[in-house]
C-alpha cells in the first residue's frame, strides 16, 4: 500500500475510532440477569407478580436514558431464562448468568425454594441477592450463611401473627367468637405457615376447631369446606396457593360459609381474584396488602397497566418493583456497577420505593412489610403490617352476597 | 477376566478419572452441567439395569429419588450426613423391595402406570407426614457441602452402579435376566426364579435413585415436595436411557450426555420457547433414533466391519 | 348421603377426564401423555368463548368437539401413524408412543403459553348452590356430571350398537383379527384417537366451569386419567366409568371422614390394590 493511502486510512481509522470510543461511552449497558418460572407449577404466580415488573422497570429506566453512573448513563439489558420451576435449572441458569453471560447483576428468582437453591451461587460470585418471594423464618441463619442475601417480603411467623392479631382483636372487641377453622395446602409454604400458626393462634386465645391439609391440585375442595362448616367456626383461615385459593372461595360461596372472617393466603391479592368473584368476596382477607391510596402506588399501578397490559397485584408485585428500585438506587449511589460496593450500600442505605422507605436491618431483613390485606369496596387494602403506614380498619365479613 | 473386559474396565476408570478433574477448571457453570450429567448418568444407568433386561418401563425413579432427598432433609439436623446416606440406601432398598414384590404379576403398561402412581402416592404420604409431624421449621438443608463434593459423590455413585452392573452381567443373575428378557416363559421353565431376579434388580435401581436423591438434597438448600418428587424426572430418565440404548451398560450414558447438553443449549438460547423446543426435540429423537444411539453406533460398526471384511 | 352425592359428582368429573384417554389407549394403542394438555386446551377454549363472547360452555362444546376431533385426527395421521407402522410389536409401540406424546405435551404447553400466557384463568358459570336432599352442591358440578353421564352413555351405546362402534371395539379387542375380517384397523384407530381427543377437550370445557387452570396444569390431569383408565381396564368404557366413580367416592369419603390430606394417597392405594388382585383392571380382559 502506498504511504499516502496508508496515512489517509490511518487518519480515517483514528477518526472512526474516536467516534467509537465516544459512542461506547454514551452507550454503556448494565447487563442484568433474570431467571424465574415461565412454565411449570409456579408459572401462574410468576407471570402475574414477577416478570411484568422486570419488564416495567427496565422499560422505565431505559426511557429515562438509563441508570445514572458517575461517568454517564447506562441502559439496562435484561437477560432472561425460564427455569421451569425446577431448582436444578435455576442453579444452572444462575451459573450461566454469572460465568457465561457475565452479567453485572442478577434479579432474585421467584419462590422460596428457587431462591434458596440459588442463594449459594449468588453468594459465591458476590452478586447482591435482593429476594422478594422468599418468606421464611430462618432469616437470621440464612443471612449469616449468605451475606449477600436481603429479604423484603417478611417472615412466616409474622404472617401468621398478624392473622392471629386481627382475629383475636375482633374476638376481644366482642365482634366474633374465637373458633377458627384452619386448613393448609400440603406444600412447603402451606405446611410452614400452618405449623407456625398453631402455637401463635393458641397463644392469642383462639381455638382451632378444624385443622386439616389437602394435597396440591385437589380437584374437589367441597369436603374440606363442608368439614370446616360442620365445626361452626367463627373464622376460616386457609394457608393456600392460587388454584386452591380460588377453589376454596368458590366452595365457600356455594356452601354459604357463615364466618365473620375469611382468609386465604396466596393470590387473594390478585386482581383476577377480585375480577372473578365481584361483590361476593367483599371483606375477604388475604396475605399481603399495600396502601393503594398512596400516590406512589397509584402511579405505579397506572404505569404497570400501560407498559405491560396487566394489572399489578396488591402485594408482591409492588415489592418486586420496589426491589428493583432499591437495586437501581444502590447502583446510582455507588456510581458504578460495582457489586461489592452495592452490597455494602444495600446494608446501610435507606431506599425510596413504591412501598415507602425501605431499610435493611443487621440481618439484611426489611422489617416493615405488609402482612394482611382485605377486599374493601373492590380494592384490596392493606389492613395489617409490621410498621407500614396507611393500614385500614378491618371489617367483618358480612356474607357472600 | 478376558482381555476386552480388562480394556473396558481401564477405559471406564480412565473416563471416571478424567471426569473427576472437572472441578479443577474452576468454572462453576461447567461444574453445574457436570453435576447434572453425573446425576442423570447414575439414575439412568441404574434404571437401565432393571428396565433393560426385563423390558419393564419403570417410572418410579422420581419416588425413590424424592425418598432419598427427604431422608436427608428430615434428618440433617439430628443425624450425621454420612449416616443419612446409608439410611437413604436402606430406605430405597426396602421401598423398592416392597414395590417389586407387589408388581410381579403386572405386565406391560400396567407396570408403567403403577410405578407412576407410586411416585405420586409416596409424595402425598411423605407430605402428609411432614405436615402433621415435622414441626414448623420447613425443610432446610443448610450444610457446608460444596458443589465439588456433590459432583465427586455422584461420580462415586456412577462408579458403583457401573461396578454393580458389570458384576451382575458376569453373574448368574445376569444370565438369568438375559433369558427372562428374551422369553420369560422359557426362563421360568428352566428353573430360574424370575420373581426373585426381577425384585433384586428393582432394588438395585431403587437404592441408586434414593442415594442420588440424598446426595442432591444439600444442593437445593430448601426441599419442597413438588420439586423433590418430580414426575418429570422419571420421564427424563426413561427418555435418556432409551435414547442411549439399554442393551449395553454404557448405553444410558451415551443418551444422558447429548440430552443434557441439548436441554442446556435450548434453555440458554430460547428462554421464551424453552418448553416448546424441548418438545420438538423429543419428537425428533423418537422418530430419528428408534433403537437408541447405541443401536445406531453398533449398526454402523457392523456395517463398517462388513465393508472392510 | 352427602358423601355419596359429592363422591359421585367428583366421579363424573373424573370420568370426563379419563374417557378420552381410554379410547386413545384402548383402541389406538397410544398411551397419550399429552392428554392433559388437550383437556386444558378445551378449558381455554371454553374460557375464551365465555369471557370474550358470553357463550356458555354448554354451547361452545359443539364448536370445540369437531375442532379438536380434526386436530387429533391430524396428530394421529401425521405424528403417530409412522410410529404405529414402524413398531414391530405392541410393547415397542407403547414405548414409542409414551416418548412421542411426552414430547407432544411439551409442544402443546409451549404453544398454549405463547397464545394464552402463563396466567391462571378462571370464570364463574353456574356457580350457584343447588340443594339435593338438604345438602348444598355446586350447580356447575351437577351439570358436568349430567354431561358426563350423557357423553359416556352415548359412547357406550355407539360402541355397542352401531357398526362403526363395533368395528372400533373389535380393533380394541384384537387388531389382527379385526384386520382379518375386513376392518380398516388404521382408519378405525385414527377415528378412535380423534374421538378420544374430542371427548377430552369437551371434558376440559365442562370442568373449566369450576376449576382454576393454567397452561402448565395438564400433567396433573394426565396422571389422574392414566390411573383411572388402567384401574378400570383398558379399552372398556364401563370400566373407566366405574373406576372414575369409585375413585371419586373413595377420595370424598377419605376427605370427609379421615383427612383431606390423604385423599390422593388413598386413591393411589386403592389403585395399587385393584391391580394387585386384578392385574388386568376391574373390567379388563386377561392380557396376552
Amino acid at each position: 500500500m502506498r504511504r499516502r493511502t496508508a496515512l489517509k486510512m490511518a487518519a480515517a481509522a483514528a477518526l472512526i475510532g474516536s467516534f467509537a470510543i465516544g459512542t461506547a461511552e454514551a452507550a454503556q449497558t448494565i447487563k442484568i440477569g433474570a431467571v424465574a418460572p415461565k412454565t411449570g407449577p409456579l408459572a401462574g404466580g410468576s407471570t402475574v407478580t414477577h416478570w411484568p415488573n422486570i419488564e416495567l422497570w427496565a422499560a422505565q429506566v431505559n426511557a429515562r436514558g438509563g441508570i445514572k453512573l458517575k461517568d454517564g448513563m447506562a441502559k439496562v439489558e435484561i437477560v432472561e431464562y425460564d427455569d421451569q420451576t425446577n431448582p436444578g435449572e435455576t442453579i444452572k441458569a444462575v451459573q450461566r448468568l454469572a460465568t457465561q453471560d457475565k452479567v453485572d447483576f442478577i434479579i432474585a428468582p421467584y419462590g422460596t425454594g428457587l431462591n434458596l437453591a440459588a442463594a449459594p451461587i449468588f453468594a459465591k460470585y458476590g452478586y447482591p441477592h435482593i429476594a422478594v418471594s422468599a418468606i421464611t423464618d430462618q432469616i437470621p441463619e440464612l443471612s449469616k450463611r449468605f451475606p449477600n442475601m436481603f429479604f423484603t417480603l417478611g417472615s412466616t411467623s409474622a404472617f401468621a401473627q398478624s392473622v392471629a392479631d386481627i382475629l383475636s382483636k375482633m374476638n376481644k372487641d366482642g365482634k366474633m367468637g374465637n373458633k377458627v377453622a384452619m386448613v393448609n395446602v400440603a406444600d412447603a409454604f402451606g405446611i410452614e405457615l400452618a405449623a407456625a400458626a398453631r402455637p401463635i393462634f393458641e397463644k392469642a386465645g383462639l381455638e382451632i376447631v378444624y385443622d386439616k391439609s389437602y394435597p396440591l391440585g385437589t380437584q374437589d375442595l367441597s369436603p374440606v369446606v363442608k368439614g370446616a362448616k360442620a365445626t361452626k367456626p367463627d373464622a376460616f383461615v386457609a394457608w393456600s396457593y392460587p388454584p386452591d385459593t380460588f377453589g376454596l372461595t368458590k366452595q365457600s360461596i356455594i356452601q354459604d360459609l357463615d364466618v365473620k372472617a375469611f382468609y386465604t393466603a396466596v393470590a387473594t391479592c390478585f386482581p383476577a381474584y377480585g375480577g372473578a368473584f365481584g361483590k361476593a368476596i367483599e371483606g375477604n382477607l388475604g396475605a399481603g396488602g399495600v396502601n393503594p391510596d398512596s400516590s406512589e402506588f397509584m402511579a405505579y399501578q397506572k404505569a404497570h397497566k400501560e407498559t405491560t397490559g396487566k394489572d399489578a397485584d396488591f402485594w408482591a408485585s409492588a415489592t418486586t418493583y420496589a426491589s428493583l428500585q432499591i437495586l437501581e438506587q444502590a447502583i446510582v449511589s455507588v456510581g458504578a456497577p460495582d457489586r461489592k460496593a452495592v452490597i455494602d450500600h444495600l446494608k446501610k442505605g435507606t431506599f425510596k420505593t413504591v412501598l415507602g422507605d425501605i431499610k435493611f436491618n443487621k440481618n439484611n431483613n426489611n422489617e416493615k412489610f405488609w402482612t394482611v390485606g382485605q377486599w374493601q369496596n373492590g380494592v384490596f387494602q392493606g389492613v395489617a403490617s409490621t410498621g407500614r403506614p396507611g393500614a385500614k380498619e378491618v371489617q367483618l365479613k358480612a356474607g357472600w352476597k | 477376566m478376558r482381555s476386552d473386559e480388562i480394556r473396558n474396565m481401564l477405559l471406564a476408570v480412565a473416563g471416571l478419572g478424567l471426569a473427576a478433574l472437572l472441578p479443577l477448571t474452576g468454572n462453576g457453570y461447567y461444574l453445574a452441567i457436570g453435576v447434572t450429567i453425573a446425576m442423570y448418568a447414575a439414575l439412568a444407568t441404574s434404571w437401565a439395569l432393571f428396565s433393560g433386561p426385563t423390558h419393564y418401563i419403570s417410572l418410579a425413579t422420581g419416588a425413590f429419588f424424592g425418598l432419598g432427598t427427604y431422608v436427608v432433609a428430615l434428618g440433617i439436623d439430628h443425624i450425621p450426613y454420612v449416616v443419612l446416606l446409608l439410611i437413604a440406601l436402606v430406605a430405597g432398598a426396602v421401598a423398592a423391595g416392597l414395590v417389586g414384590l407387589a408388581t410381579l404379576r403386572l405386565s406391560g403398561v400396567y407396570f408403567v402406570i403403577f410405578t407412576l402412581g407410586l411416585a405420586e402416592m409416596v409424595r402425598q404420604v411423605v407430605t402428609w407426614i411432614q405436615n402433621n409431624w415435622s414441626g414448623h421449621r420447613g425443610l432446610y438443608v443448610l450444610t457446608d457441602i460444596t458443589e465439588e463434593i456433590i459432583y465427586w459423590e455422584l461420580l462415586g455413585v456412577v462408579a458403583l452402579v457401573y461396578l454393580v452392573g458389570w458384576w451382575i452381567g458376569r453373574s448368574r443373575l445376569g444370565f438369568a435376566l438375559r433369558i427372562i428378557g428374551n422369553d420369560e416363559v422359557v426362563a421360568a421353565h428352566s428353573g430360574i426364579n424370575t420373581a426373585r431376579s426381577k425384585v433384586l434388580l428393582f432394588m438395585v435401581s431403587g437404592m441408586a435413585a434414593s442415594l442420588t436423591g440424598a446426595i442432591l438434597a444439600p444442593r437445593w438448600t430448601y426441599i419442597e415436595p413438588t420439586m423433590a418428587f418430580s414426575p418429570l424426572l422419571s420421564f427424563q430418565i426413561v427418555i435418556m436411557a432409551l435414547l442411549g440404548g439399554t442393551n449395553r451398560l454404557w448405553g444410558p450414558l451415551v443418551g444422558v450426555i447429548p440430552f443434557t447438553l441439548l436441554w442446556e443449549a435450548i434453555s440458554a438460547n430460547f428462554p421464551n420457547q424453552t418448553t416448546l423446543l424441548l418438545g420438538v426435540c423429543f419428537l425428533l429423537i423418537v422418530y430419528a433414533i428408534p433403537h437408541g444411539i447405541v443401536g445406531r453406533i453398533e449398526a454402523l460398526a457392523r456395517a463398517l466391519k462388513e465393508r472392510g471384511a | 348421603m352427602d358423601i355419596l352425592v359429592t363422591g359421585l359428582l367428583l366421579g363424573g368429573t373424573y370420568a370426563l377426564i379419563a374417557m378420552g384417554l381410554n379410547l386413545q389407549y384402548g383402541v389406538a394403542r397410544i398411551m397419550n401423555l399429552a392428554n392433559g394438555e388437550m383437556l386444558v386446551a378445551g378449558a381455554f377454549a371454553a374460557f375464551w368463548f365465555f369471557t370474550a363472547g358470553q357463550v356458555s360452555p354448554l354451547l361452545s362444546i359443539f364448536l370445540v368437539a369437531p375442532l379438536t376431533f380434526a386436530l387429533n385426527w391430524i396428530i394421529y395421521r401425521y405424528l403417530l401413524l409412522p410410529l404405529v407402522k414402524r413398531a414391530k410389536n405392541r410393547g415397542q409401540l407403547e414405548v414409542d408412543s409414551i416418548l412421542a406424546t411426552f414430547g407432544l405435551s411439551f409442544v402443546f404447553v409451549g404453544i398454549m403459553m405463547a397464545v394464552f400466557g402463563g396466567d391462571y384463568f378462571t370464570y364463574s358459570y353456574l356457580a350457584e348452590p343447588f340443594v339435593i336432599m338438604g345438602d348444598i352442591y355446586a350447580l356447575n358440578r351437577i351439570v358436568a356430571f349430567i354431561m358426563a353421564v350423557t357423553i359416556c352413555g352415548l359412547l357406550y351405546l355407539w360402541l355397542g350398537k352401531t357398526r362403526t362402534g363395533m368395528a372400533v371395539r373389535a380393533v380394541s379387542v384384537n387388531p389382527e383379527a379385526a384386520g382379518l375380517v375386513g376392518i380398516d384397523v388404521l382408519k378405525m384407530s385414527a377415528f378412535a384417537f380423534a374421538l378420544g381427543g374430542a371427548v377430552t377437550a369437551v371434558g376440559g370445557s365442562l370442568i373449566s366451569t369450576f376449576l382454576t387452570m393454567d397452561a402448565s396444569i395438564g400433567v396433573i390431569f394426565t396422571m389422574k386419567a392414566l390411573i383411572i383408565v388402567i384401574m378400570g381396564g383398558v379399552g372398556e368404557v364401563r370400566g373407566t366409568i366405574v373406576a372414575a366413580l369409585i375413585l371419586g367416592l373413595a377420595e370424598t369419603w377419605v376427605a370427609s371422614v379421615i383427612d383431606p390430606g390423604l385423599t390422593l394417597a388413598a386413591a393411589y392405594l386403592m389403585f395399587i390394590l385393584v391391580l394387585l388382585f386384578r392385574p388386568q383392571g376391574l373390567f379388563g380382559r386377561q392380557s396376552s
